[in-house]
C-alpha cells in the first residue's frame, strides 16, 4: 500500500480519461515519482519525439511516501521530454497539489496528445472531466487558480497550471502549483502549454493508508524526532535556503555577471540578513516562513515588496505578500545579473511564479543578454529601450515581466541562453549544459559540482548529486568522480520516494527512508534496504541516461562551457583554477560502467534490468 | 481539570501534519478531507490559521440535536457524537455558529473534534507548537503574557 495502485491516462487528442492499474512490477523496480515516472515515460513515448509536438508525454508522478505523515511528503514530479534540452525533463515540486492528486486515488497522471482547444483537467476522485479553458487561457497562474476555485465553488481544490509563459512556449516555462511552488526546470510548463492544457485541478477525498500502520507510524515518529532537534533543519526553518549565498560568497563560488566573476560586491543587500532587516520606513522584506504539505522544515519564504519601490508604485496588485527569495532566485536575479536591489529581486520572483517560468534559466539568459549588451552586440533598439547593463534593477523587473507575458525582448529571452546566444552569433556566452542554465555554484571553485552539472541527465542542475563536502575540502578534480556517482544514485532514490531532498540536510538518514518505505509499502513486495535503494537509484539514473542517448544525445554533451574550462576563476578559493572535467569525466564513466564515449553497455542494461 | 486545544495561528506554517494526524486517528487513513481540524491558508500563505471545535460550555450543537446523540464527556470536557444515536439530520451543523461540526458522507453521521479522548493527535504532531494542549482555564495565558511584556514599561521587560 501507500501506492494507490492506479494511473490516470488522459488522451487530450481524443478527449478521453481512463484509470488503469499501476504496473506494480515497475513500482518495485523504480519505486515512484522520479524513477517510476521515468519508466512510464520510457515505455510510453519515442525519445526522438518533438518535445513541443503532440507525441510528447507529460507525466505527473507521486511517490509511495507522498501524502503520508512522513515529513515533506508533498513532493511530485513532472516528467516529459524537455524543449530546453531535448533530454529527459524531471522537475519536482512541493506545495499541496501532489498530495491531493494521490488523495484522489492516482499515483500517476499521464497525459498524451494535444487538445484542439484550450482545456483544463478537473479531477474529483473518480470523476475526471476535460473542461474548456477559454476563460483562463492567456491569464496568469494566480488568476487561473482563483478562477477554478470560484467556478467550482470549492476552496479546497488544488491547482497546477502553466501560466502565459507555458502557453507562449517559453523554453523554460514551469508548471506552478499552489501559487508559488513550481516544477520549475527544463520547460515542463511549455510542454503543458503545447498540449493546450492550461491547468490540472484536483480534489481528493480517498486518503492514503500504510500497509503496516504501527511500523510506519514508528518510522514517522523517528523521522519527526530527528528533524525536530537537527541544527541543519533549524537553520533551514529560520533562514531558508538563501543562507547559502553568504557561504558561496565567502568561498568564491557565487557566479556573478554571467560567470565573469565568482564573488559579488552587493551580496549583503540580498542575503538572509537583508531579508530580515527592518528599514527606516519600517518595511521588512521577510514576512513569514511557510511549509509544503507534510513538511516540518518550512524553508519557504513569504515576503513582500516595499510599497514605495519603483517596480510596484503604480501596481497595487503587487502590494501583497507572496513567495519570497530562495537561494537560487536570489542568485539568479542578484549576482548573476549584477543586481543588488532586494525589492527588484522579489518582484522578479513574483513574475516567475505568476507567469510560470524558471527563475534560474531566466537569470542565466538575462545575464547572457546583458553581456551581449555590454559588448554592443545588442542595443536598446533590440531591448525595447531598456538599458540592459549588468546591475540595472529595471532591466530585471521589466524583462521578468516581458518574458512572462511573451512581449517584446521577452520573446527573445524566452528562448533560453543557448538559442539566444546562437541567434546573435555568440554561443560561447551561453552558460549552460545541454541547453539548461546553471544553478548558483561556480564549478571552478566547486570542482565536483562541475562533474555533476556536466553529467546531470536534465542539463545543468545542482539537485541531482551532492559533492559539497568534498568540494569545500579540496579545490581539485581529484577524488570527485566516486562521490558524484554515488550521490547521484542516492539522490535518484530519495527523489523516487516522494519526499523532499532537503530532509537529508535536516537530519534524516537513508535508514529512515528504509523504515518509512517498509512501513508504508509493507511486505507485499520484497523488503526495502539501503542496498536496494542505492541500486534503484542507479537503475533510475541509467534509465534517464538511456532515454537521452535514444533521444540523440551523446557523451559529447557531457561538457561545460569554455568559460569554466578555460578561463580561470578571478578570485576566491578557486582563484586561478578552471574546472578539471577532462580528468574527472573518464573516471566517472568507468565507475558508471559506461563505454569510453559514455554509452551504456549491454551488460549494464541487463544487470539493472532496463 | 479539563484541557483545551490552544491555537496560535502566528506559529502555523500550514504543513497539515495536524490534518493528517486527525484523519489517521479517526479513520485509519491519511486524509485531510476527513480531518476535524482544518488549516486555512490566506493571502498567498501570509497567514495560516488552524481551526476546530472549542468545546462550548453550552454547546449549540448539543442543544439542537433531536436524538440526544451529542453528549459531554465528563473526563475530557469534549462534546462527543454517539454514532449509534446520530441519524445524520445535520441540524447541529446549522446550529453551530462556528462551522466546526460537519456531516461525513462516508459514514452518514456528523463528526467533530472529540479531543481524541483526551490525547489530541494534532497537538502531539504539530512541529511549531501552533497547536498545544493546555489548561482550559488559561487558553489566553500566552497571549496575556505577550501583551504583558509588550506593555510593560520596565527596562527588564524581556522573556
Amino acid at each position: 500500500m501507500s501506492w494507490q495502485g492506479k494511473v490516470l491516462r488522459v488522451n487530450l487528442t481524443k478527449g478521453t480519461a481512463e484509470a488503469e492499474p499501476l504496473n506494480m512490477e515497475w513500482a518495485e523496480a523504480y519505486m515512484g515519482e522520479r524513477g517510476l515516472g521515468s519508466k512510464y515515460l520510457w515505455e510510453n513515448m519515442d525519445p526522438q519525439t518533438d518535445p513541443l509536438g503532440p507525441d510528447n508525454v507529460l507525466i505527473f508522478a507521486t511517490g509511495p511516501l507522498t501524502s503520508t505523515m512522513a515529513p515533506t511528503s508533498g513532493r511530485y514530479a513532472v516528467l516529459c521530454k524537455s524543449p530546453l534540452t531535448g533530454a529527459i525533463a524531471c522537475s519536482n515540486s512541493g506545495g499541496k497539489f501532489g498530495a491531493e492528486l494521490k488523495f484522489a486515488g492516482y499515483d500517476l497522471l499521464l497525459l498524451e496528445g494535444k487538445s484542439d482547444k484550450p482545456v483544463y483537467l478537473n479531477i474529483v476522485d473518480d470523476t475526471v472531466e476535460i473542461l474548456p479553458a477559454d476563460d483562463i487561457w492567456g491569464t496568469t497562474v494566480w488568476h487561473t487558480e482563483e478562477w477554478i476555485k470560484k467556478t467550482h465553488n470549492d476552496p479546497l481544490i488544488r491547482v497546477a497550471s502553466c501560466g502565459e509563459a507555458g502557453e507562449n512556449l517559453c523554453r523554460y516555462a514551469a508548471v506552478v502549483n499552489d501559487l508559488h511552488r513550481a516544477a520549475g526546470r527544463s520547460g515542463v510548463g511549455a510542454v503543458m502549454g503545447s498540449k493546450n492544457l492550461k491547468a490540472v485541478s484536483v480534489r481528493g477525498t480517498k486518503g492514503v493508508t500504510a500497509a503496516d500502520p504501527a511500523k510506519f507510524m514508528a518510522a514517522v515518529k523517528a523521522s519527526h524526532d530527528v528533524m525536530a532537534v537537527n541544527e541543519g533543519r533549524q537553520e533551514l526553518t529560520e533562514l531558508g535556503t538563501n543562507s547559502m549565498i553568504d557561504m558561496m560568497q565567502e568561498f568564491g563560488g557565487l557566479p556573478t555577471r554571467n560567470f565573469k566573476e565568482v564573488q559579488f560586491e552587493g551580496v549583503d543587500k540580498i542575503n538572509t540578513a537583508a531579508m530580515f532587516e527592518v528599514k527606516e520606513n519600517g518595511h521588512r522584506n521577510m514576512v513569514t516562513n511557510k511549509a509544503c504539505f507534510g513538511c516540518t522544515i518550512a524553508c519557504g519564504r513569504i515576503a513582500h515588496i516595499d510599497e514605495n519601490h519603483f517596480s510596484i508604485v503604480n501596481k497595487p496588485e503587487y502590494k501583497l505578500a507572496s513567495g519570497g527569495l530562495e537561494y537560487e532566485t536570489a542568485y539568479a536575479f542578484g549576482p548573476l545579473v549584477g543586481v543588488s536591489d532586494i525589492d527588484a529581486l522579489t518582484y522578479a520572483g513574483y513574475m516567475t511564479n505568476e507567469h510560470g517560468y524558471d527563475p534560474i534559466s531566466f537569470g542565466g539568459t538575462l545575464a547572457a543578454a546583458m553581456e551581449l549588451f555590454e559588448m554592443g552586440v545588442i542595443t536598446k533598439e533590440d531591448t525595447d529601450g531598456i538599458d540592459l547593463s549588468f546591475g540595472n534593477p529595471e532591466a530585471l523587473t521589466v524583462m521578468s515581466e516581458k518574458t512572462g507575458k511573451g512581449e517584446g525582448f521577452g520573446k527573445i529571452l524566452a528562448m533560453g541562453s543557448k538559442l539566444m546566444c546562437e541567434k546573435y552569433g555568440h554561443p560561447e556566452l551561453a552558460m549552460h549544459v545541454k541547453g539548461q542554465e546553471f544553478a548558483g555554484y561556480d564549478s571552478r571553485a566547486l570542482q565536483g559540482m562541475g562533474l555533476g552539472y556536466a553529467t546531470s541527465n536534465r542539463g545543468a542542475c545542482h539537485l541531482k548529486h551532492s559533492t559539497f563536502g568534498e568540494d569545500m575540502e579540496d579545490v581539485s578534480g581529484n577524488g570527485k568522480a566516486e562521490p558524484c556517482k554515488t550521490s547521484q544514485d542516492h539522490v535518484a532514490a530519495i527523489d523516487s520516494t516522494g519526499l523532499c531532498l532537503f530532509v537529508g540536510d535536516a537530519g534524516m538518514e537513508i535508514s529512515h527512508f528504509v523504515d518509512l518505505l517498509n512501513g508504508a509499502i509493507g511486505s507485499d513486495g520484497s523488503q526495502w534496504s539501503e542496498e536496494r535503494m542505492m541500486e534503484t537509484g542507479e537503475r533510475v539514473w541509467n534509465l534517464e541516461r538511456r532515454f537521452n542517448m535514444s533521444a540523440g544525445l551523446t557523451g559529447a554533451d557531457d561538457t561545460l562551457p569554455k568559460r569554466l574550462l578555460e578561463t580561470p576563476a578571478p578570485s576566491g578559493t578557486g582563484k586561478g583554477k578552471v574546472n578539471e572535467l577532462s580528468k574527472m569525466l573518464p573516471e566517472y564513466y568507468k565507475l558508471r560502467g559506461w563505454t569510453e564515449d559514455g554509452q551504456l553497455t549491454n551488460e549494464l542494461i541487463d544487470r539493472l534490468g532496463l | 481539570m479539563h484541557k483545551s486545544l490552544i491555537i496560535d495561528a502566528e506559529k502555523c506554517t500550514s504543513c497539515l501534519q495536524c490534518e493528517m494526524a486527525c484523519s489517521y486517528e479517526h479513520t485509519g487513513a491519511f486524509n485531510p478531507a476527513r480531518s476535524r481540524i482544518k488549516v486555512f491558508e490566506l493571502e498567498h500563505g501570509k497567514r495560516s490559521i488552524p481551526y476546530t471545535c472549542t468545546q462550548c460550555a453550552e454547546a449549540w450543537c448539543q442543544k439542537a440535536c433531536p436524538t440526544n446523540a451529542l453528549s459531554r464527556n465528563a473526563d475530557t470536557g469534549a462534546v462527543e457524537v454517539a454514532n449509534s444515536k446520530c441519524v445524520g439530520c445535520k441540524v447541529c451543523t446549522i446550529a453551530c455558529p462556528f462551522g466546526t461540526i460537519n456531516f461525513d458522507q462516508n459514514i452518514g453521521k456528523v463528526v467533530k473534534c472529540n479531543l481524541c479522548s483526551g490525547d489530541p493527535k494534532c497537538a502531539e504532531v504539530c512541529p511549531t507548537d501552533a497547536i498545544t494542549f493546555g489548561d482550559a482555564n488559561w487558553t489566553g495565558l500566552n497571549k496575556m503574557r505577550a501583551t504583558a511584556i509588550d506593555t510593560d514599561a520596565g527596562s527588564q521587560a524581556s522573556a
